[in-house]
C-alpha cells in the first residue's frame, strides 16, 4: 500500500498560486503575452526606437479607425476557425497539424461551387458552397483520422503530408481542371450569390467573422454540452478508461478528425466566399493552419481561449503591417513576440506534463508506489 | 513466546536509534507533525499507518532522503545529521525499499557487493572475496542464497533477501524495511518473519513499516502507529490487540471482521468454458480455464500477480478477445462482445487499476459517475447530455456512498484514493449488475475504506446478485469469497469451499504446488494439500482479521 506521496496528499490544502491548476490555466497564457510584449520592447530599444511609438503604431493600425478595425476582424476570422480546428482534435488526445492542408481543400471546393453552380439563388447557393467547402476539410482530416484509428498510424505523420497533397493537388486543380481563362493559376470568379454578406460597406467585413463567433459557441456546446462532445474528451484524456466505459475509441477518433478537419475547410470557405471570391494559388502554405497550433495552444485548447487568442494573434499580425510603415519598425518584431509567447506556453506545458509528474513521482516513488502497482505491468 | 523476552531484555539497554520531535513539511502539508520514536537493539519495531499517515516520510527522513524542518536524531546516544543515505549507512542505517533495487543479470553476489566492492591487487574486483563474504554473511544470519545465481533467474522472495544481505553487508545495524511483505506470497512472508525474528535475535534492530494489523501482531515487538502525520501511541505488541491498533490508526472503531451469513447460491449467472486467453505479448496467459459463478455467491480468484488475473477479468468485460471459449452471462453469450454490449447484459466491473482504467482523473466526479450511462435517459436526450440531471444523480450517489467531496464538480483527480474508489465502486453498483466482478477492489485503500468496499460487496451478495472477486490479498479472498479458485500459470489449480480452505494450502497453490484430489474430476470436492507444511505465522497467530 502506497504512502502517497506529499503532492498527492491533502487534496483541498493550501497552494500557492502557480500550484493551484485554475490559476495556471488562466496566468501562464497571460504572463506570456506581457513578457513576450516587453521582449518586443526591449528589442525595438536596442535597435533605437521608442517602443512606446512601436505599440501605439501597432495598436493604430489594429484598431484606428473603422477600415483598421474591419480589417483586423477579417484576419482574426480564420485564425478562430484553424484555432478551433486544432483544440478540437486535441481535445481527443490528437494533434491535427493538417489544418493547413484541410484549409486549402477548404478554399478549392468551396471555389469550385461558388463558380460551377451559378445559377442557384442565394439562399441555398451561399450555404451551399460553404459546406462543400467544410465537406472537403473534413474528407482531409478523415483519411489521417481513419489511419490513425485502423492501423494505429501517428496523426501528426498522415496529416504532414496530407499538407503537401493538398498543396500540389491544388496547383494542379488551378492550372488544370478548374482554371480560369487567362495566364493567372486562379479559378473563376465565383457567382455573386454564392458570396458572403459584407454588412459594412466599405469595408469588406463579411459574415464569415460572425459564423467564426457562432462556431466557437457551437464547438463549446459540442464538447461540453453533447454525448458526443463527452466521448471525444473521454477518449482525449484516457483511451483505456474510455474503452472500459464502452466507448468506442476508434469510431470516436475518426470522428475528431472529421470535425477538425471540417472546421480548418471552414476557414479555407470563409476566405474564399467571403475576401477573395476565387481560389488563387499562392504557390505555398497560407499559415492560417500552423497559426492555429499556436492559437489553440495559447486558448488551452477551450473554445473561448481560442477565441480570445486568435483576436489577439490577428491584433498582431494586422498591427505589424502599420507599425512597419509609421513607425519604421519591421514587422518581424512582432513574429518574435509571437513566437516567444508560444515557447512560454509550451514551456509550461512541458513543464506541467512532464517535468512536475516526474518530480512527484520521483518524491513519491523512493517512498510509497505499492509493490502491485509497481508489478502490475509485468504481469503476463 | 520468545519475542516478548527479547523486548524485555532488549529495554535494559539504551536506544540504538532516537527520532525526537521530527516535523517535515512539504508545501502545504505536514507530513510529519513532531514526531518521536526509538528502536532498541535487537527489537523489531512496527510502524503501522494508513496511506499518507507519514510512515514512510519519517523512515526517509532517517535514511537521509529527505530532510527534517525540526527535530533531532541520535545514533547511540549521539545526536547526528544524515544528509544523505550514504551518512545513514556510516551510521549503521539501512533500508530496503519497497521496489527492489537490484540488478537483473548480475549474480546475487553481485548485487550485494555493488557499491562497496572489495578490491584486489591492481583494482581488480576480488569476486572470489565477494563470493566468500556473502556465503559467510548468509551463514551467519541463516539468510540462504546461491551467491552464483542471477538475481533474473530467483523468486521475489529470494531477490528480498538479496537486499537485506546487501543492507547488511554494508554493516547495518538498524534496518528499515519499507511494506516488505506486499509482494510475497504467504510462505514467502512466513520465512521473512523467521529471518526478521532471527537478525533481530543477532542484535539487529528491525524497523518495519506495515498496514497490515495481522503481521504488526505475528512479527513485531513494539508498534508505533502514526495517524496523520503524528504518532497516537507507541505500545508492546503483546499488551494490544488488533482491535485496538485498528481505532488507533483510523481514530474510530472499525469492524475488522466481516458479518456475513452463508451464501444462498442461486442460478448460475457467469458461465466461463474452456476460455483461452492472450496477453497483450501475445503469449498465452489464460489457458483453458471452466468455472462458474452463481447468483448470491461471491467467487474469490486467488493467485500471485501475473498468473492471468487480468488477462481474465478483461476477457470477461469485453475489453480482450478470447483466442477460444465461451462466456456466458445467465445464459447469454457475451464471448468477444464489446465492452457496452458486455455492460448491457448486466455485467458491472471494478478495474484492478482505477486510476488508468476506472475513472478519467481531469474528469469532475459528476462526469466519472456517468461513464457508462451518458447516453442513456435520463441524462442524454438525444446527443444533449443534462448536465442538471447528471449533476443532481451525482449528488445523489454521492451521499448514499459517502464519497468525501466538497461537490460534485471537482475533478476526481484531486480525491484521496479511498474516495476516488468509493467513486468506482458507486458507480458499478449503482449500475445494479447481475455480475461485478471486482478486481483488486481494495488496493492501495486504507482499513477504513476497505471495510466500507467489503461491507457493500457482501451486501450486494445478499440482494442476491452474483460477484466474482479477484485479489492478490489473500486475507481478501479468506474473509470474503464463498467458494475459493485459485490461479496459477494461467489455469485453475485448485478449487475449494471457503470454509473448508486454508491459507497454508491455498498458499501452496498459489506457489505452483498441485491440489490432491480423489478423482481429476472432482474439482469442488474437498481437497487436501500436498505437502503439509504449516506456516510459522499462521502456527503462532490464527487469522486476526
Amino acid at each position: 500500500m502506497p504512502e502517497s506521496g506529499p503532492g498527492a496528499r491533502a487534496p483541498w490544502a493550501r497552494r500557492t498560486l502557480l500550484q493551484r491548476e485554475e490559476a495556471r490555466e488562466l496566468l501562464i497564457p497571460v504572463l506570456a503575452v506581457v513578457l513576450a510584449l516587453l521582449l518586443g520592447a526591449v528589442l525595438v530599444l536596442i535597435g533605437g526606437k521608442s517602443p512606446v511609438a512601436a505599440y501605439s503604431a501597432l495598436l493604430r493600425g489594429a484598431f484606428g479607425g473603422t477600415g483598421n478595425m474591419a480589417e483586423t476582424l477579417i484576419n482574426i476570422t480564420p485564425l478562430i476557425f484553424t484555432g478551433l480546428s486544432v483544440a478540437f482534435s486535441f481535445r481527443c488526445g490528437l494533434f491535427n497539424i493538417g489544418a493547413e492542408g484541410q484549409l486549402i481543400m477548404g478554399q478549392v471546393v468551396s471555389a469550385w461551387a461558388g463558380f460551377a453552380l451559378a445559377g442557384l439563388p442565394a439562399v441555398v447557393h451561399m450555404p451551399l458552397a460553404l459546406l462543400a467547402g467544410v465537406a472537403a476539410g473534413a474528407i482531409w482530416g478523415a483519411v489521417p483520422g481513419y489511419l490513425k484509428a485502423r492501423l494505429g498510424v501517428h496523426e501528426v505523420i498522415n496529416t504532414i503530408m496530407m499538407n503537401y497533397i493538398a498543396l500540389y493537388l491544388s496547383h494542379y486543380l488551378v492550372i488544370g481542371p478548374l482554371k480560369a481563362p487567362g495566364p493567372l493559376p486562379v479559378t473563376p470568379t465565383i457567382a455573386p450569390a454564392a458570396r458572403l454578406w459584407r454588412f459594412l460597406p466599405p469595408t469588406r467585413l463579411h459574415l464569415g467573422v460572425i459564423l467564426a463567433v457562432a462556431a466557437v459557441w457551437l464547438v463549446y456546446c459540442l464538447l461540453f454540452r453533447t454525448t458526443i462532445g463527452y466521448e471525444i474528451r473521454a477518449v482525449g484524456q484516457s483511451q483505456e478508461a474510455a474503452r472500459y466505459g464502452g466507448i468506442s475509441v476508434r469510431r470516436n477518433i475518426v470522428l475528431a478528425m472529421v470535425i477538425s478537419g471540417g472546421l480548418a475547410g471552414a476557414a479555407g470557405a470563409v476566405q474564399v466566399l467571403g475576401l477573395q471570391y476565387k481560389f488563387l494559388d499562392i504557390f505555398s502554405f497560407t499559415g492560417y493552419g500552423f497559426d492555429g497550433i499556436a492559437v489553440a495552444l495559447l486558448g488551452r485548447n477551450h473554445p473561448l481561449g481560442v477565441l480570445v487568442a486568435a483576436c489577439l494573434f490577428g491584433t498582431l499580425a494586422r498591427g505589424a503591417i502599420l507599425m512597419q510603415s509609421i513607425a519604421r519598425i519591421p514587422k518581424e518584431i512582432i513574429g518574435i513576440v509571437q513566437a516567444t509567447i508560444v515557447l512560454v506556453v509550451a514551456a509550461d506545458e512541458i513543464i506541467r506534463r512532464f517535468i512536475m509528474p516526474r518530480r512527484k513521482a520521483a518524491a513519491a516513488g523512493q517512498a510509497s508506489a505499492t509493490g502491485a502497482e509497481g508489478g502490475a505491468d509485468h504481469g503476463a | 513466546m520468545e519475542k516478548g523476552v527479547c523486548a524485555l531484555i532488549a529495554h535494559d539497554r539504551p536506544p540504538v536509534v532516537e527520532m525526537r520531535g521530527i516535523t517535515v513539511t512539504f508545501p502545504g502539508v505536514v507530513a510529519n507533525d513532531n514526531v518521536s520514536i526509538e528502536v532498541y537493539p535487537g527489537e523489531i519495531l512496527a510502524l503501522l499507518g494508513e496511506n499518507g499517515a507519514g510512515k514512510t516520510t519519517l523512515m526517509n527522513v532517517l535514511y537521509g532522503l529527505y530532510r527534517p524542518d525540526q527535530g533531532e536524531i541520535r545514533v547511540g546516544g549521539k545526536p547526528v545529521t544524515i544528509s544523505d543515505p550514504k551518512d545513514a549507512i556510516k551510521l549503521g542505517i539501512g533500508m530496503v525499499h519497497q521496489h527492489f533495487m537490484l540488478i537483473p543479470p548480475f549474480s546475487v553476489a553481485e548485487n550485494i557487493v555493488l557499491g562497496t566492492e572489495p578490491v584486489g591487487a591492481g583494482g581488480v574486483l576480488d569476486l572470489g572475496r565477494a563470493f566468500r563474504d556473502v556465503t559467510d554473511l548468509s551463514a551467519k544470519y541463516g539468510l540462504t542464497v546461491d551467491p552464483a545465481a542471477r538475481v533474473e533467474n530467483i523468486s521475489v522472495g529470494m531477490q528480498q533477501r538479496v537486499e537485506i544481505l546487501k543492507v547488511l553487508y554494508r554493516g547495518a545495524e538498524v534496518l528499515i524495511l519499507d511494506e516488505p511483505t506486499a509482494v510475497l506470497t504467504p510462505q514467502e512472508v512466513d520465512e521473512l518473519a523467521a529471518i526478521m525474528r532471527n537478525l533481530a535475535s543477532q542484535g539487529e534492530s528491525i524497523i518495519f513499516i506495515t498496514h497490515k494489523l495481522k503481521e504488526v501482531m505475528a512479527i513485531s515487538d513494539r508498534v508505533a502507529v502514526l495517524r496523520r502525520g503524528k504518532v497516537v501511541g507507541t505500545v508492546p505488541t503483546r499488551e494490544t490487540t488488533p482491535e485496538d491498533l485498528a481505532r488507533m490508526m483510523v481514530g474510530r472503531d472499525v469492524v475488522l471482521s466481516i458479518d456475513k451469513g452463508p451464501a444462498r447460491a442461486g442460478d448460475v449467472v457467469l458461465r466461463v468454458e474452456d476460455i483461452q486467453v492472450k496477453s497483450a505479448r501475445g503469449l498465452p496467459a489464460v489457458r483453458g480455464v471452466s468455472f462458474e459463478v452463481r447468483a448470491g455467491e461471491i467467487v474469490g480468484v486467488a493467485g500471485i500477480e501475473g498468473n492471468g488475473q487480468s488477462e481474465l477479468v478483461e476477457a470477461l468485460t469485453g475489453l480482450r478477445k478470447v483466442a477460444s471459449g465461451r462466456i456466458t452471462v445467465v445464459g447469454r453469450e457475451i464471448t468477444n462482445r464489446p465492452p457496452r454490449e458486455v455492460i448491457g447484459k448486466g455485467v458491472g466491473h471494478i478495474p484492478e487499476d482505477r486510476q488508468r482504467r476506472g475513472l478519467i482523473l481531469s474528469f469532475s466526479i459528476a462526469e466519472n459517475l456517468i461513464l457508462e450511462r451518458y447516453h442513456q435517459p435520463p441524462f442524454a436526450r438525444g446527443i444533449n447530455l443534462d448536465f442538471r440531471e447528471v449533476r443532481a444523480y451525482a449528488r445523489k450517489v454521492i451521499s448514499e456512498f459517502d464519497v468525501r467531496t466538497p461537490g460534485e464538480n471537482l475533478r476526481v483527480g484531486s480525491l484521496s484514493g479511498g474516495n476516488q474508489q468509493k467513486v468506482v465502486v458507486a458507480r458499478e453498483l449503482s449500475l445494479e449488475p447481475r455480475l461485478l466482478i471486482a478486481s483488486q477492489p481494495t488496493r492501495g485503500l486504507d482499513v477504513g475504506a476497505i471495510e466500507f468496499v467489503h461491507r457493500r460487496l457482501v451486501a450486494q451478495r445478499d440482494r442476491g446478485k452474483a460477484i466474482l472477486l479477484v485479489s492478490l490479498e489473500l486475507d481478501e479472498i479468506m474473509s470474503l469469497a464463498d467458494r475459493i479458485l485459485v490461479l496459477y500459470e494461467g489455469r485453475i489449480v485448485g478449487s475449494m469451499k471457503a470454509e473448508e480452505a486454508t491459507e497454508a494450502e491455498i498458499g501452496f497453490l498459489m506457489a505452483g504446488g498441485r491440489q490432491r484430489q480423489d478423482t481429476r474430476a472432482g474439482g469442488e470436492r474437498d481437497a487436501r494439500v500436498g505437502s503439509r507444511r504449516e506456516g510459522a505465522m499462521g502456527a503462532a497467530h490464527p487469522a486476526t482479521t
